[in-house]
C-alpha cells in the first residue's frame, strides 16, 4: 500500500505535471462558472420569491447582446482549453527520438513485458529514471488498456495491431499499473507495478539476472529458423525485397499506392503477405499466421528495425512513429 | 377513481372513461399509454436500482468479497442495460412526452395512436428478452458490448440481451416518428412553431435523434450477432475484422443517445422554470434552437469516446473541438434559465426544487464533460471513475431529476390528485444530498486513477468509495419516498384543480385529469408562449 492517502495522484513522469496544470486550470474555470451560476440561481430564487399568490413575474425583452456574450465567452474559453489539451495529447502520443523501445503483450489477464536487452517480466516492469521509454503494445485476445495513473498515460492495447505510448519516469518508486478497458472476469486484478529505478540500480538489476538473448538477437535467430533469410537476403533483391533500411521508408505496391513501413505494416506482411505486394514481386511468400507467437512477431519486427542501411544498432535511431494507431490502414 | 361514487357529479375523464384490464391493454389513448409506460419503466428503474445497490455494497470494501468477479460484471452490465435502454431512453419521452405533447399542442391524440400502443408492446417484448437473458445468468460485456470481447470471448447471454436492445430500439423509433408527425400536423389553430412550449421543441430534437441514430446501433448489434453466431469476421482481428469499428458504430448511436436522455429533461426544466417564475422564458428562440443544435452536433462527436483507442491523433483533434462546440448550446440554455429567474415570481414548490437542483447538477455534469472532451485530460481520466461520475451527473443528476421534477409538476394533471408537500420536499432534499454524496467522490477517485468496472481496488481508494456507498443509501431512500407518496396520493390525495400551479400552457386549460379526447372545445391559441400577462388579463376579463 502507498504511504500517503491523498486526494490527488502522485506525479511520477515528465508528463504528469503538464496534465495536472491543464486539469487544475480547467477545474478553476469550472469552479468559477459553477459558483457563478449556483450563486445567481440561489440569489434570484430568494430575492424574487413569490410574495402573493397571484403575483406574476415581470417579463423583459430578450437581450440579443446577452445571448451573444454568453455564447461567445464560453466558446472562446473552450477553444483555448481545446488547444492546450491538444498540445499535451500530441506530446503524449509522439515519443521523442531517443526513446528506448520496450514490448508489451497483454492477454486475459496479465501483462507481459520484454526489455530491449531481452529480459522478460510478467505484471511488473522495471524501468530506469529519466529515460524516455516507448512501449509497443499488442494483445493476444481482447482489448486491454495500459494505464499508469502516476504517469498520466493511457493507451488501449488491441489484438491484431500495435499501439504505442511513451513516458519518462521522473520519480523513483513503485506505481500502479491498471488495465483500464474492461476485459472480462479478472479485469480488476489485471494490474501490476511499474518500478522506477535509478539508472545505476536498473543496470545492476539487469545484470543480476539472466536476460537471455536480446530482442534483436531473438529476432535474428527466428529470421534464420523460419527461413526468412532464404529469400530476404541482404545481397540480392531477386526473390524478395531487401529489408535493410526499409523501416521508416516508403514502400510502393503493385497498385501504385504507397505506405510508410512501420510496425503494423511489417506485422501485416508477415501474417498476411499478399495483402500488399511490393511493386515488382510475385506473391511467393507463405503466411506465418499461426506459426509465430505475438512475442515472436515483435522480435522479428525488432530485428528488421535493427537492419538500418548502415547495419548499426537501431535503438534510438528509429524514427518516432506518428500516431497511437501507427496508422495501419488495412484494406 | 374509487371516489366516483362519493362525488357523482365528477365529470368523465380518461381514467374513469372505462374500467377493466382490457380497456388499458388495448387503449389507444396517449394518456393511458403514458401510464402503461410509467408502470413498465418504474419496474425497471427499481430493478436497475437494486443492481446499483449491490454494486455499491460490494465496493464498500477494497477486496472483492461479496460476490464473484463474474457476478459483479453481470451486475454492472445489467444495471447499465436496464437503466439506459429500459428506463432513461423511454423515461421522459414515453411517459411525460406521450401524455403531454397532444395536450400541449391542443390535439386529441398523437398522430398514430395504434403505433403508439404498438411501441409499448415492442418495448415490452424487448424488455422480456432482456429479463430472460438476466434469468439465464445475465450478460458480462458491460452495456457497451465492446468487441471482440462481446463477439468472440464472452461466455454469457450476449445475443439475447443485445437482441432485447435491438427490439427496444424500434419502440423508440416508433415514438419519435409519432412525435414528429404530430408536432408537424396537429398543432391547434394559432399555435405557430414559435409559440410551441419548449418541452415540445426539445422532444422534436429528441425524435430526430431517435429516428436517425437508432438504426445504426441496430446495425451494430446485428453485426455482433453475425460474428458471434456465424463467425463472419467483422470485429475480431483473428477473423480478419477490426475491433475498433464496433466502437465507432456503437458510439455513433450511443453518444446521440445521451442527448435522447438529456434533451427531453432540458425541455421539462424550461417548463418548470417558467411556470414557477410565472414569466416568459428568457431567450425563447435561443433555447428552442439550442435543442436542435444539440441534436445535430450530437451526431458529430462520437469519436471523443475513442481518444485512447488507437484512433489517429488527427481524428482526436477534430472530435475534441466538435465536442467543445456541443457544449455551447447547453451553456446557452443554462444561462437563459438563470436569466428567467431574474425578476420572476419564484415559488419554491417541489417541482421547482427539482428544477433548481437540476441546474446545479447539470452545470457540474456539463463542465466535467468539457474536461473529458479535452484531449490532454481525457487520456488520464478516460475509463476511470471520473467518467462514471460525469455521466451520472448528466443521467441521474440531470435526466432523473428532471423526470421526477416533471412528474411532480404534472402529477395533478395526470391523476387529478395532489401529493404530500412535506414528504415531496423531504425526498427532493434527500435525493439532492444523497446524489452528490454518491457521485462527487467518484470524480476524485477517477482523477486518482481508479478504473471503472473494477470489482476490487487498492486500499487507498476505500475512503472515497465508502462515502459513495453511504450516499447511495440516502439516494435510495430518496427514491423510495415518491414511490410511496405518489401511490398513496392516487387514492387519498387531495383533488387537484385544473391548474393548481397557476401555470401557462394548454395542458392546464383542460380539466384534471383530462377527458379522453383532451379538450371539450378545440383550443385556439392567440398568445405567445408563456405569456403570463395575457393570461392574467384574460382571467380578469
Amino acid at each position: 500500500m502507498r504511504k500517503n492517502v491523498p486526494l490527488f495522484p502522485e506525479q511520477a513522469s515528465t508528463l504528469a505535471g503538464e496534465v495536472d496544470a491543464l486539469y487544475l486550470t480547467f477545474l478553476g474555470i469550472s469552479v468559477f462558472f459553477g459558483l457563478l451560476v449556483a450563486g445567481l440561481v440561489i440569489f434570484f430564487a430568494i430575492r424574487f420569491r413569490r410574495r402573493s399568490p397571484d403575483e406574476i413575474g415581470r417579463p423583459e425583452k430578450a437581450g440579443i447582446l446577452l445571448e451573444i456574450i454568453w455564447s461567445v465567452i464560453p466558446l472562446a474559453i473552450l477553444l483555448i482549453m481545446f488547444a492546450w489539451g491538444a498540445k499535451v495529447y500530441v506530446e503524449a502520443f509522439r515519443p521523442p527520438g531517443n526513446a528506448v523501445e520496450y514490448f508489451v503483450t497483454a492477454k486475459q489477464w496479465m501483462w507481459k513485458f520484454q526489455h530491449p536487452q531481452g529480459n522478460r517480466e510478467i505484471n511488473v516492469l522495471h524501468v530506469p529514471l529519466g529515460q524516455p521509454i516507448r512501449l509497443t503494445m499488442t494483445s493476444e485476445d481482447v482489448i486491454h488498456s495500459f494505464f499508469v495513473p502516476a504517469f498520466r498515460v493511457k493507451a488501449d492495447v488491441l489484438p491484431g495491431r500495435y499501439t504505442t505510448v511513451w513516458f519518462e519516469a521522473s520519480k523513483v518508486g513503485t506505481f500502479h499499473l491498471f488495465c483500464a478497458e474492461y476485459c472480462g472476469a479478472e479485469h480488476s486484478v489485471m494490474g501490476g507495478d511499474i518500478v522506477v529505478m535509478n539508472p545505476a540500480d536498473y543496470e545492476l538489476w539487469l545484470a543480476g539476472r539472466d536476460s537471455g538473448p536480446s530482442v534483436v538477437a531473438s529476432g535474428e535467430e527466428l529470421f534464420r529458423v523460419k527461413a526468412c533469410n532464404t529469400c530476404h537476403r541482404p545481397d540480392s533483391a531477386t526473390l524478395a525485397p531487401i529489408l535493410h533500411g526499409i523501416f521508416g521508408e516508403e514502400a510502393e505496391f503493385q497498385d501504385g499506392s504507397t505506405q510508410i513501413v512501420d510496425e503494423n505494416y511489417i506485422r501485416e506482411s508477415i501474417l498476411n503477405p499478399t495483402a500488399k505486394l511490393v511493386k515488382g514481386y510475385k506473391p511467393l511468400m507463405p503466411t506465418y499466421k499461426g506459426q509465430l507467437t505475438e512475442e515472436e512477431v515483435l522480435q522479428l519486427i525488432g530485428y528488421i528495425k535493427s537492419l538500418a542501411s548502415d547495419a548499426t544498432e537501431s535503438q534510438g535511431t528509429v524514427p518516432a512513429s506518428g500516431s497511437p494507431a501507427l496508422d495501419s490502414d488495412e484494406g | 377513481m374509487s371516489d366516483t361514487v362519493t362525488t357523482p357529479a365528477r365529470r368523465r375523464n380518461y381514467l374513469n372513461a372505462d374500467y377493466g384490464i382490457k380497456s388499458w391493454l388495448l387503449t389507444q389513448d396517449h394518456k393511458r399509454i403514458a401510464i402503461l409506460y410509467l408502470v413498465s419503466i418504474t419496474f425497471f428503474f427499481v430493478l436497475g436500482g437494486v443492481m446499483a445497490a449491490l454494486i455499491r455494497v460490494e465496493l464498500a470494501t477494497p477486496l472483492g468479497d461479496m460476490v464473484e468477479p463474474d457476478t459483479y460484471n453481470r451486475l454492472f452490465t445489467a444495471h447499465g442495460v436496464l437503466m439506459v435502454f429500459l428506463f432513461l431512453i423511454p423515461s421522459i419521452p414515453a411517459v411525460l412526452g406521450n401524455f403531454l405533447i397532444p395536450l400541449m399542442i391542443g390535439a386529441k391524440d398523437l398522430a398514430f395512436p395504434k403505433l403508439n400502443l404498438g411501441s409499448w408492446y415492442v418495448y415490452n417484448l424487448g424488455a422480456v428478452l432482456m429479463v430472460v437473458a438476466l434469468l439465464r445468468g445475465g450478460t458480462d460485456t458491460g452495456w457497451t458490448f465492446y468487441t471482440p470481447y462481446s463477439s468472440t470471448f464472452a461466455d454469457s447471454e450476449v445475443i439475447l440481451t443485445a437482441l432485447g436492445a435491438f427490439v427496444v430500439g424500434f419502440s423508440s423509433i416508433m415514438t419519435g416518428l409519432n412525435f414528429i408527425v404530430t408536432i408537424h400536423r396537429m398543432r391547434a389553430p394559432g399555435l405557430t412553431w414559435f409559440r410551441l412550449p419548449l418541452f415540445v421543441w426539445a422532444h422534436y430534437g429528441t425524435s430526430l435523434i431517435q429516428i436517425l441514430g437508432t438504426p445504426v446501433v441496430a446495425i451494430a448489434i446485428l453485426l455482433v450477432a453475425a460474428e458471434r453466431l456465424l463467425h463472419i469476421g467483422i470485429f475480431d482481428p483473428a477473423l480478419g475484422g477490426d475491433p475498433v469499428l464496433f466502437q465507432h458504430l456503437f458510439w455513433f448511436y450511443s453518444h446521440p443517445a445521451v442527448y435522447i436522455m438529456i434533451l427531453p429533461s432540458m425541455g421539462v426544466i424550461s417548463e418548470l422554470i417558467t411556470a414557477f417564475s410565472r414569466k416568459r422564458i428568457f431567450g425563447y428562440k435561443f433555447v428552442a434552437f439550442s435543442s436542435l443544435a444539440i441534436a445535430v452536433l450530437g451526431f458529430l462527436v462520437w469519436g471523443h469516446h475513442l481518444f485512447v483507442s488507437s484512433q489517429s491523433i488527427y481524428a482526436g483533434l477534430i472530435f475534441s473541438v466538435l465536442s467543445m462546440l456541443v457544449a455551447v448550446p447547453s451553456a446557452v440554455k443554462t444561462f437563459n434559465w438563470t436569466a428567467t429567474l431574474y425578476q420572476g415570481s419564484i415559488s419554491w414548490q417541489t417541482p421547482m426544487i427539482y428544477a433548481l437542483g437540476f441546474i446545479g447538477l447539470f452545470v457540474i455534469g456539463g463542465l466535467t464533460g468539457t474536461m473529458l472532451a479535452t484531449l490532454g485530460i481525457d487520456m488520464h481520466v478516460h475509463d476511470t471513475y471520473f467518467v462514471v461520475a460525469h455521466f451520472h451527473y448528466i443521467m441521474v443528476g440531470g435526466a432523473i431529476m428532471a423526470y421526477l421534477g416533471g412528474l411532480h409538476f404534472w402529477w395533478p394533471k395526470i391523476t387529478g390528485r395532489m401529493y404530500s408537500v412535506f414528504w415531496s420536499r423531504i425526498s427532493a432534499g434527500l435525493i439532492f444530498f444523497g446524489f452528490n454524496l454518491t457521485f462527487f467522490p467518484q470524480f476524485l477517485l477517477g482523477y486518482m486513477g481508479m478504473p471503472r468496472r473494477y470489482h476490487a481496488y487498492p486500499e487507498e481508494f476505500q475512503i472515497l468509495n465508502v462515502l459513495s456507498s453511504a450516499g447511495a443509501t440516502i439516494l435510495g431512500v430518496g427514491y423510495l419516498l415518491p414511490l410511496i407518496y405518489f401511490t398513496w396520493s392516487m387514492r387519498y390525495g387531495e383533488r387537484a384543480s385544473d391548474n393548481p400551479w397557476g401555470a401557462y400552457g394548454l395542458e392546464w386549460e383542460t380539466s384534471s385529469p383530462p377527458p379522453t379526447f383532451n379538450f371539450d372545445e378545440p383550443p385556439v391559441v392567440t398568445t405567445e408562449a408563456y405569456d403570463y400577462l395575457a393570461m392574467r388579463d384574460k382571467r380578469v376579463a
